[in-house]
């Protein structure tokens, strides 16, 4: 007997091991849903990306009114924006998930995956800041400039940097226009990043949430979590319409319906909610260079996971004591959130500092001291 | 009959033990003393920072020098409600009336009043009395024309400088994004236009500014624009203070978002549908799923 199409041809095949035959742990909850999630919010993201670029303008004089036409003379064009806009929030509260998740059950164990990981995160937040510049409002012209400005804290090359990445001498129109093919191609880089991410997780296998080995007990991905993701998808689309079609100024600021002024800086310049928390840990340094190494410190302390790790069981499932540490973590970027959405006066300069230290601590010495202790307690 | 009910009723008990046995392996009822204890510490805590925090954050935004705007309760505001049409249409009317003197609304067409607060006919008209610059003709002359319905609402003033040397240096602002662009949005505007007030002792208001606690730094160049009966509306509405700043705030919020009303059409019908689908995926994904759900594992020990 002939062995179906999806097993022999050299391409069904490849997508036959990624999405039907696929064998996976069968204990797999539903934070492992993250990770479908972020295809979809990836591939919606470029979809209405792509025509929404059809519409837009990267010239300073045009960027603001091109998205306004948008909004009002593109048929659905209010509806591609809004999605887009508010994809983004989804985007990141389910690789925040997807982070968290990681992070709880130990994904980070498997390195090459886990780097990767970290490598899109990176990139996905280049893309986003990269975005939300090309509004041309007056919080994206000013995120812009505090963020690029950032750079000019390296010593010696800094502003030499800044001015080769805005083209000039301030946030100008070859800042926009370079922003704008680099926020079209990076979300392709991120899609090729995806793949290697799973080809790197397909290759070690999942993760599960007791860390076992799942030999025996596996189930294919086809029908079981192709149906499992499937209520995942459509929960996902109804937040997204939720936002998009309800609430779509929820997320979004205010100061951005005003066009871009060099001239009128806006009395509180802040990032978009997802960034907030790294915001607030740039203010919490006083001094520049420190907080820019702070800022870059908080995601790629993430790199540093493998290497600190010191528990003998790899998921937090058995382990109580760091269960607590983890969910001090997440307490901590919640108040960092919050912090980073308030004026820089105390006294949130003050509690900014403690939950910046607090979330540094529990990274390099909460995580793997909390695990030494469970090591005693559970083996010795 | 009581008795058969009662036998029915303790049969179909011992059949349900015997088919599904319940796994109890989480739970409160099942949790330790200690894991409880905790677990109520845990929220306690969680509950006692939240408060902390929620308490903070009122008590160092009530420090702050600019009054927030209170939150009014408008048709439109809720989550499936549309805007008030007749409202919309008082309100074009205050604009035109009041507003349009000094402030442009650039990205609003004539086009977009059809079907919303007039007719076409009526917007036809209405865009009619407009002088539009057009051109250049055959001998390459510029030349005004009546408007259309396709053409945006003419500016007050030729540029920004214009609008600046007419209004004591202060520069009107456009008004399609006005109530999107505050925060509060339409409260912001309605509790501008009714906050004018005598600046609070102690307080000097210079040269030709006017006091409005609702306005960042509360010193504004726009005189009060509005006050009872400064019109007369074409419905016979009683054209108080009140009701005007009511209309022209209703007015401003469709005008920075005129798809709003198709927007929420469309979000009803896509979450109805949506949840329809949701339904059967969730059975679907439960009944592929029981098979591996009702499993029963068992060590067997191995016999000597």
């Amino acid at each position: 007997m002939a062995a179906p199409l999806r097993k022999e041809h050299p391409i069904f095949r490849i997508l036959n091991s990624t999405f039907v035959d696929l064998p996976l742990p069968s204990n797999l909850s539903i934070w492992w849903n993250s990770g479908s999630l972020l295809g979809l919010c990836l591939v919606v993201q470029i979809l209405t990306g792509i025509f929404l670029a059809m519409h837009y303008t990267a010239d300073i004089t045009l960027a603001f009114s091109s998205v306004m036409h948008i909004l009002r003379d593109v048929n659905y064009g209010w509806f591609l924006r809004y999605v887009h806009a508010n994809g983004v929030s989804l985007f990141f509260i389910c690789m925040y998930c997807h982070i968290g998740r990681g992070l709880y059950y130990g994904s980070y164990n498997k390195i090459e995956t886990w780097n990767v990981g970290v490598i899109l995160f990176l990139v996905t937040i280049l893309t986003a800041f990269m975005g939300y510049v090309l509004v041309w409002g007056q919080m994206s012209f000013w995120a812009a400039t505090v963020i690029t400005n950032l750079v000019s804290a390296i010593p010696y090359i800094g502003t030499i940097i800044v001015q080769w990445l805005w083209g000039g001498f301030s946030v100008d129109n070859a800042t926009l226009t370079r922003f704008f093919p680099f926020h079209f191609l990076f979300p392709f880089i991120i899609a090729a990043l995806a793949v290697i991410h799973l080809v790197f997780l397909h290759n070690s296998g999942a993760n599960n949430p007791f860390a076992f080995n799942s030999n025996y007990d596996k189930a294919p991905f086809h029908i079981y979590f192709t149906t499992k993701d499937t209520v995942g998808f459509i929960l996902l689309v109804a937040a997204l319409f939720s936002l998009a079609l309800l609430f779509p100024g929820a997320l979004n600021d205010p100061e951005n319906f005003i066009p871009a002024n060099p001239l009128v800086t806006p009395p509180h310049i802040q990032p978009e909610w997802y960034f907030l928390f790294a915001y607030a840990i740039l203010r919490s340094i006083p001094n520049k260079l420190g907080g820019v190494i702070a800022l870059v410190a908080a995601i790629l302390v993430l790199f540093l996971m493998p290497l600190l790790n010191t528990s003998k069981n790899e998921s937090n499932s058995f382990r109580p004591l760091s269960q607590a540490a983890f969910w001090l973590l997440v307490a901590h970027l919640f108040i960092l959130t919050w912090i980073g959405s308030q004026p820089v006066e105390y006294p949130y300069v003050l509690l900014g500092q403690v939950a910046s230290v607090l979330y540094f601590s529990l990274f390099i010495f909460g995580f793997p001291i909390v695990s030494s202790i469970e090591n005693k307690i559970i083996f010795s | 009959m009581a008795a058969i009910l009662r036998k029915t009723s303790g049969l179909l008990r011992v059949n349900s033990g015997i088919l599904c046995p319940k796994a109890k392996l989480s739970g409160f009822a099942h949790m330790s003393r200690t894991k409880k204890a905790a677990l109520v510490t845990f929220g306690a805590l969680a509950a006692g920072s939240t408060g902390l925090v929620s308490a903070l954050h009122i008590s160092v935004s009530a420090e702050e020098y600019d009054i927030h705007p209170p939150n009014l309760i408008w048709p439109h505001s809720g989550v499936f409600s549309t805007f008030d049409h007749a409202s919309l249409r008082r309100g074009y009317q205050v604009y035109k009336e009041v507003c349009s003197a000094c402030h442009s609304m650039q990205y609003l067409a004539f086009r977009n009043l059809v079907g919303v607060t007039h007719t076409e006919a009526e917007a036809k008209t209405i865009a009619e009395e407009f002088q539009i610059p057009d051109g250049p003709d055959e001998e390459g002359e510029m030349f005004e024309r009546p408007g259309k319905l396709s053409d945006y609402f003419p500016k007050p003033y030729a540029n920004d400088e214009a609008a600046r040397a007419a209004n004591q240096g202060a520069l009107p602002p456009d008004m399609s994004y006005i109530a999107l662009a505050r925060h509060g949005n339409e409260n912001y505007i309605f509790a501008l236009l009714t906050g004018y007030c005598e600046p609070p002792a102690g307080v000097e208001v210079k040269g030709d500014l006017y006091y409005n606690p609702y306005f960042p730094g509360q010193a504004i160049g726009m005189a009060p624009p509005i006050y009872n009966e400064i019109i007369e509306y074409e419905d016979g509405t009683p054209a108080t203070m009140g009701q005007i700043a009511k209309d022209v705030s209703t007015f401003l919020r469709w005008a920075s978002e005129p798809e709003h009303d198709e927007r929420k059409r469309m979000g009803l019908k896509a979450l109805m549908v949506l949840s329809m689908i949701l339904g059967v995926a969730y059975y679907t994904k439960r009944h592929k799923w029981s098979v591996l759900k009702s499993r029963k594992l068992a060590y067997r020990p191995p016999t000597a």
